[in-house]
C-alpha cells in the first residue's frame, strides 16, 4: 500500500487491541447516512513511474520562453547550492519550530534571515516571512493602521503607479476592516508632489512608496517621506530586495527613514515556478515590533547560559492572542526563507550589487536596442531593471507574435494604466546576454514591419 | 553543538564570486543621491562554507525523514519525494507566473485536475486553489460568506460562532474579516454544546466554524442538527479542513452540511511543512457560495481539437471576493498535491484515513492499558486523540511541558501540549498513518518510561532535554531582551572596512 | 494559596481596585491573575487621559504563553499609569497588589458599585478550583 507500512500481520494485531474487526467499524462514530464507500471523480492510484512519465509529459507541454518579463516576477540565477540544501529533508520536513530545542537549525537560519533582511532595508526588526509580496503589502497597511499615531485614521495613500495587482489584494484583504487604500496623483510616471496639497486635512494612517515603482521609476522617497511624517502619518516602503543592494535603504529615506518596509522575496533565490509558493518580507523599527504580523525568533540562553533561538513574542499571534492576534497567520513560507537565506549568504553583498548593477545595466541595453527600432520610445527618467516603452501600436497583438516566436516581451501596461498609452513593461535580468537583447530587437523589428540592422 | 552564525564567519573580501557576475556593471546613469552609502550586512564567506553551515544548521532539526513526529491537529506524514521531484521538473519550475496560456497547458492542466478532484473529496461543487496556507482559506471562506449575505442584503450577520477548542486561526480570521467572535462551549464527550449553539444563532449569525472531527479528536456526531440550527438561523457552515486526514474518502463534509471548506494540502495531502511553510489552503464551495470565490480559478474549453485550459478572466467572475495572491497562490505546492494524490488514486485516500485512524485508536488504546488517561476514553479517536496528565503533574510536578522535552531526549518529536486548552496537561497526539506499529510501540514505551521515572526523580525529567544543541531555553529572556538580529561589532572579523 | 487582601475590592475578571483618599481609585490584577499568567513580559497601558466606559480593554498583560486583557472595571478618565512597568513588567507578578499596580483613575461615579469584596471574591476562586 502506497506511503502505509502495515503488514496484514500489524493490522490484525491492531485491530485485536483495540477490539474491533475492521478498520471501517473504527468510523462507526460518523452517522450512516454520512458515510461513503468511494470517491468517483477521483482516479485510481499510479506507480511512480506512471506518474513520472504524466508529469513529464504535462512539464513539457510548458513551452520555454525566452524571458524579458518582470511585474514582480524576475528570472535570476540561483547557485545550484540553495536547492540542494534547503530541499534536504531536515530542513524540508520539520513542522514549525514550536520545540525549540529540536528545531535550532530552523531558528538559527530564520534569525539569520531576520538580520539579512533588516539590514538590506536598513530596519531594525524582520519577521520570519508572509506568503508573498502582495500579501506582505496588504500586512504593512494593517500594521500602520493598528501602529499609527491617529488612531482612528483608517487610510492608506498609495502611488499610483503601485503594483496593480497587489492593489488588488490589499483591497481584498482589508475589505473587512474598512480600510481604504486612496490612490495620489501622477504626472510622468511617479507621484505628483504638487497634488498632494488636494488631500486636504483627510487623516492618513500612512502612505505606501513602491521602490522602484511599477513602471522601473523612482517614486520621490525623500519629500513622500517626510511629507507623510509631518504629517503623522507612518511609511511604509514596498520594495525590490534586489535593488537594495544597490539602492539607498528604506530606513535611510528622508530625514527620519521609513517605518516599515516590505516586498516580494522571490528575486532572492526563488524559482519562478508558475507563480509560487514565493515569500513576502516585512520590516519595521523596533518601536513597531508589537504590531508585526507572523513569526518572530529571537535569541536566548539555556538554562545553562548557552546562547539559543527560539521564536519569541508569541502572544502577538493567533494561537495565544486569538481574535485579537496582529493577523490570522500561522503557516508561513518558510522554506523559501531557508533558500533565500542561502542565495543571500552565497551572494554576499558584493555579489548581490553585482546582480542588481547588472540587471539595470541589462535592461539599459535592451532599452536602447529596442529604442532603435523606428517609432519605439525609450523612457526618459531614470529606471532600475524594468522600465516602460511606448509602442507606435496597441501591445497585445504585438506580444502575441513574440509569444509565438518563443519571447515573453513583457507586460502590456495599457489595460491597468490607459494613461500611458501603447505602454509596455519590459525586463532584463542578469541573466540576459548582449545575444538574447539583439534576439528580441530582430524579433520585435519583423513584427512591426520595420527593417533594422544586424 | 553549536553553530556559529554565518555572519561571524566571514572575512572580509572573501566571495563565491562562480555566484554573481564577474565584472561589476556601472550604474553611473543612475542618481547618486540614490545609491546606497553602506553596503548591506551580509556575511563574507566561500561557497564551501555556506555549503557546510547550512548542512550542519539541517542536523540540529527533527523531522519527518529522520524522526516520529506525532504533532497532533498537523498532520505529519510522509511527504514522498517524487511529489517534490516532479514538482521541481523545469517545464513547471522556470515558467513565469505571466507567460501566456497557450504555453502553460500541461500546468494548467495539472490544476483543473485538481480542483476536480478536491471536489470530489469534498462533495462541493466550486474549488479555488489560490488561498496559500489554512489562514488564507479561512479568510475566503469568512469572506465569502459576508459577501454572500451582503449580495441578498442581508447586511446586519457579522457574528462568527466558534467552538472554545477551535484553533486560535478561526477566531483570528473572523476578526480580520471584521466579524464578532461567539464562542460556544463543548459537552462532556467533547460534542458540541447544541443547547448552547441553539441560544447564540440569531439574526446577527454570518456562520459557524468547526473541525470536523474535532479538535479534541472526536467526530461530531450531532453535525446534522448543529447544520440545522445554523442555517435554520440564516447562517452559513464552514468547514475547517485541518483534520480532513481522518476522514478522507469515508465523510463528505458537504454531506454534512458544510457550505465552504478549506484544506490544508500540507496536511492531508501531504506536502512538506518545511519548517514552517509553505502551505495550500484551497478552499472548496456549494453552489450558494461559489460565484464568490477567489480567483483566479481554471476552466476549461472542451473542442474538437481536444481541450483548452485558461484562467477564468475577472470579468467572468464579478461577485469573487477578489485576489489574495500575486499570481496563483503556491502553485509548486499545488503540483506537489497533485502528485501525490495521482499516487494514491481514490483507493489509496480511502487508506488513508483508515490507517491513520487504526493507529491513532492503537496507541490510544495502548497508553491507557498502560495507565495512562485519554480525555474521551469512551469515545472512538479519530485520527488524532487527547491524553491528559493531570493527575501525574498533581502527583509528581511532572507536567506535559516536561513530557514533551524528556520525548526529545528519547529521539521522538513532542506531540503537540497545551492545545486544546480546555483538557489541562494535555498532549495531543496525532500518529499518521505512515507510522508502522512498532515505531508506535516504541513511542508508547518511552511515554511509560519517563512517567515512571517522574514518580521516581522528578528532577531528572523536569531537567530535560539533555542531548540536543541546547537545553530548555529562558522565554522570558527572548521576551524581554529583544535581540532579533545579528549586529555587527566594530571588531567583527565579518564587516569590511569601507 | 492565593493572597486577597481584606481591604480592597475585586472583579470577576480577577482585578483588584483600591479608593485614595484623593478620590481616585487605583487598579491592578489580582495575586491569582498574575500567577495564571506566568512571569510578565510587557504591559501595555493606556493614554493618561483617555475616558474609559466600565468594561473598556484598558491595558494588555502579556507573559510568553499569555495575553489578556485588562477591563476597566468602572468608568472614569485615566490620570495615571505605573510608569515602573515598561521596564519592569514583572512588578506586577512580584508586588500585584503594590509597586505592580497597573492604572490610576478619576471615577465618574462617586460610588463603587459592582463589585465583590474579598470573601466574596475568595469564594469565586475557590468555586473555580
Amino acid at each position: 500500500m502506497p506511503f502505509i507500512p502495515h503488514t496484514t500481520d500489524d493490522t490484525a494485531a491492531m485491530l485485536g487491541a483495540i477490539g474491533a474487526r475492521t478498520i471501517d467499524e473504527l468510523f462507526d462514530e460518523i452517522p450512516p447516512a454520512l458515510r461513503v464507500v468511494g470517491l468517483p471523480g477521483v482516479p485510481v492510484g499510479l506507480s511512480e513511474a506512471a506518474v513520472t512519465r504524466l508529469m513529464r509529459e504535462r512539464a513539457a507541454r510548458n513551452r520555454a520562453t525566452l524571458c524579458f518579463l518582470g511585474a514582480g516576477a524576475y528570472e535570476h540565477h540561483i547557485p545550484a547550492a540553495v536547492w540542494e540544501i534547503a530541499t534536504r529533508g531536515e530542513f524540508y520536513s520539520a513542522y514549525t519550530p514550536y520545540q525549540a530545542e529540536a528545531s535550532q537549525g530552523t531558528l538559527q537560519l530564520i534569525y539569520e534571515y531576520q538580520s539579512m533582511l533588516a539590514g538590506l532595508t536598513g530596519l531594525e526588526v524582520s519577521n520570519a516571512s508572509l506568503y508573498d509580496g502582495a500579501t506582505a503589502f496588504a500586512e504593512a497597511c494593517l500594521m500602520a493602521v493598528r501602529g499609527a499615531r491617529q488612531a482612528r485614521a483608517r487610510r492608506i495613500a498609495v502611488p499610483r503607479y503601485m503594483n496593480p495587482v497587489w492593489l488588488k489584494v490589499a483591497r481584498t484583504l482589508v475589505a473587512g476592516q474598512n480600510i481604504e487604500l486612496v490612490e495620489l496623483t501622477a504626472t510622468a510616471g511617479r507621484t505628483d508632489l504638487e497634488a498632494l496639497a488636494d488631500l486636504g486635512d483627510q487623516d492618513f494612517a500612512a502612505i505606501c512608496i513602491p521602490y522602484p515603482n511599477f513602471l522601473g521609476g523612482f517614486e520621490p522617497i525623500d519629500e513622500l517621506t517626510n511629507w507623510a511624517h509631518a504629517r503623522g502619518m507612518l511609511v511604509i516602503a514596498a520594495c525590490n530586495p534586489t535593488a537594495l543592494a544597490l539602492l539607498r535603504p528604506p530606513g535611510e529615506w528622508g530625514e527620519k527613514g521609513a517605518d516599515i518596509a516590505c516586498g516580494e522575496g522571490q528575486p532572492l533565490g526563488i524559482p519562478l515556478s508558475s507563480g509560487g509558493p514565493y515569500f513576502g518580507f516585512l520590516t519595521c523599527r523596533k518601536a513597531l515590533v508589537r504590531q508585526m504580523p507572523g513569526r518572530l525568533v529571537g535569541g536566548t540562553l539555556d538554562v545553562d547560559g548557552r546562547p539559543g533561538f527560539t521564536l519569541t513574542l508569541q502572544a502577538r499571534e493567533q494561537h495565544i492572542r486569538r481574535s485579537k492576534a496582529t493577523s490570522n497567520i500561522c503557516t508561513n513560507q518558510g522554506l523559501m526563507v531557508t533558500a533565500a537565506t542561502i542565495y543571500l549568504s552565497l551572494l554576499g553583498s558584493e555579489g548581490l550589487r553585482r546582480v542588481a548593477a547588472q540587471c539595470h545595466a541589462n535592461t539599459l541595453e535592451l532599452v536602447r536596442a529596442l529604442a532603435s527600432v523606428g517609432g519605439i520610445t525609450a523612457p526618459s527618467a531614470p529606471f532600475f531593471h524594468e522600465a516602460v516603452l511606448t509602442l507606435p501600436w496597441p501591445v497585445a497583438p504585438v506580444l502575441q507574435q513574440l509569444a509565438a516566436a518563443g519571447i515573453l516581451g513583457g507586460y502590456d501596461l495599457s489595460a491597468d494604466f490607459p494613461e500611458l498609452g501603447s505602454a509596455l513593461l519590459v525586463c532584463a535580468t542578469e541573466l540576459r546576454t548582449t545575444e538574447d537583447i539583439a534576439v528580441y530587437r530582430r524579433a520585435l523589428a519583423g513584427v512591426l514591419g520595420v527593417a533594422v540592422a544586424a | 553543538m553549536r553553530e556559529p552564525l554565518i555572519f561571524d564567519q566571514g572575512r572580509p573580501g572573501r566571495r563565491a564570486p562562480s555566484q554573481a557576475p564577474a565584472v561589476a556593471a556601472g550604474t553611473d546613469d543612475l542618481p547618486a543621491a540614490l545609491i546606497r552609502r553602506t553596503p548591506p550586512p551580509l556575511p563574507e564567506v566561500s561557497e564551501l562554507q555556506v555549503v557546510r553551515h547550512f548542512t550542519r544548521l539541517s542536523q540540529l532539526n527533527f523531522s519527518i525523514d529522520t524522526h516520529f513526529y506525532p504533532l497532533g491537529s498537523c498532520t505529519m506524514k510522509y511527504n514522498p519525494r517524487a511529489a517534490n521531484k516532479l514538482a521541481m521538473l523545469p517545464g513547471f519550475l522556470d515558467r513565469h507566473p505571466l507567460e501566456p496560456e497557450a504555453h502553460a497547458q500541461g500546468f494548467l492542466e495539472c490544476l483543473f485536475d485538481l480542483q476536480e478532484m478536491l471536489k470530489a473529496a469534498t462533495g462541493m461543487t466550486g474549488v479555488s486553489l489560490t488561498p496559500m496556507a489554512g489562514a488564507q482559506g479561512e479568510f475566503s471562506g469568512v469572506a465569502m460568506i459576508r459577501a454572500y449575505h451582503q449580495a441578498r442584503g442581508d447586511t446586519a450577520r457579522d457574528q462568527i460562532i466558534v467552538p472554545d477548542a477551535a484553533h486560535g486561526t478561526n477566531p483570528a480570521t473572523a476578526t480580520m474579516c471584521g466579524c464578532d467572535v461567539v464562542e460556544i462551549p463543548t459537552g462532556p464527550d467533547g460534542d458540541v454544546d447544541l443547547a448552547a449553539l441553539r441560544q447564540v444563532v440569531g439574526p446577527r449569525t454570518a456562520g459557524m466554524m468547526l473541525t470536523n472531527p474535532s479538535t479534541l479528536g472526536v467526530f461530531e456526531r450531532q453535525i446534522a442538527e448543529i447544520a440545522e440550527a445554523v442555517h435554520g438561523a440564516g447562517g452559513l457552515l464552514y468547514y475547517d479542513g485541518a483534520n480532513l486526514n481522518a476522514i478522507l474518502g469515508r465523510a463528505l463534509p458537504a454531506a454534512m452540511g458544510f457550505d465552504v471548506v478549506h484544506i490544508n494540502l500540507h496536511k492531508t495531502f501531504s506536502t512538506p511543512h518545511g519548517g514552517g511553510g509553505p502551505g495550500a489552503g484551497i478552499v472548496a464551495v456549494n453552489d450558494r457560495l461559489e460565484p464568490f470565490l477567489p480567483i483566479p480559478i481554471v476552466g476549461r474549453r472542451d473542442g474538437a481539437a481536444g481541450h483548452a485550459y485558461r484562467w477564468l478572466a475577472e470579468a467572468e467572475r464579478p461577485q469573487s471576493i477578489g485576489r489574495l495572491s500575486g499570481f496563483m497562490g503556491n502553485a509548486g505546492v499545488l503540483l506537489r498535491a497533485y502528485v501525490y494524490m495521482r499516487l494514491l488514486g481514490a483507493e489509496g485516500m480511502r487508506r488513508v484515513s483508515g490507517y491513520a485512524t487504526l493507529n491513532a485508536n492503537y496507541l490510544m488504546k495502548r497508553l491507557a492499558a498502560a495507565g495512562f488517561t485519554p480525555a474521551f476514553s469512551q469515545r472512538r479517536a479519530s485520527h488524532e486523540f487527547i491524553i491528559s496528565l493531570k493527575d501525574v503533574t498533581r502527583d509528581t510536578g511532572v507536567s506535559a511541558l516536561d513530557f514533551a522535552k524528556a520525548l526529545l531526549d528519547k529521539g521522538f518529536h513532542a506531540p503537540t501540549t497545551y492545545f486544546p486548552m480546555l483538557v489541562p496537561e494535555c498532549l495531543l497526539i496525532e500518529p499518521t498513518e505512515s507510522e508502522a506499529r512498532q515505531e508506535l510501540d516504541a513511542f508508547a514505551q518511552a511515554l511509560i518510561e519517563i512517567r515512571d521515572l517522574a514518580f521516581k526523580d522528578a528532577a531528572e525529567v523536569k531537567s530535560a532535554p539533555r542531548t540536543l544543541p541546547v537545553r530548555r531555553l529562558d522565554d522570558v529572556r527572548a521576551a524581554k531582551q529583544l535581540d532579533l538580529t545579528w549586529q555587527s561589532r566594530a571588531d567583527s572579523p565579518a564587516v569590511s572596512p569601507r | 494559596m492565593n493572597n486577597v487582601p481584606q481591604q480592597l475590592q475585586y472583579t470577576a475578571e480577577h482585578e483588584w481596585v483600591r479608593r485614595e483618599d484623593d478620590g481616585t481609585v487605583v487598579i491592578g490584577i489580582t495575586d491569582h491573575a498574575q500567577q495564571q499568567l506566568g512571569e510578565l513580559v510587557y504591559v501595555e497601558l493606556p493614554e493618561v487621559g483617555r475616558a474609559l466606559k466600565a468594561g473598556d480593554a484598558m491595558a494588555v498583560v502579556e507573559s510568553t504563553k499569555a495575553a489578556s486583557d485588562v477591563y476597566a472595571p468602572l468608568a472614569g478618565a485615566v490620570r495615571a499609569v505605573n510608569p515602573a512597568l515598561t521596564a519592569e513588567p514583572e512588578l506586577v507578578n512580584t508586588d500585584p497588589y503594590g509597586a505592580g499596580w497597573l492604572v490610576r483613575l478619576q471615577a465618574s461615579d462617586s460610588q463603587l458599585t459592582g463589585l465583590l469584596d474579598a470573601s466574596a471574591y475568595t469564594t469565586l476562586l475557590d468555586a473555580a478550583d
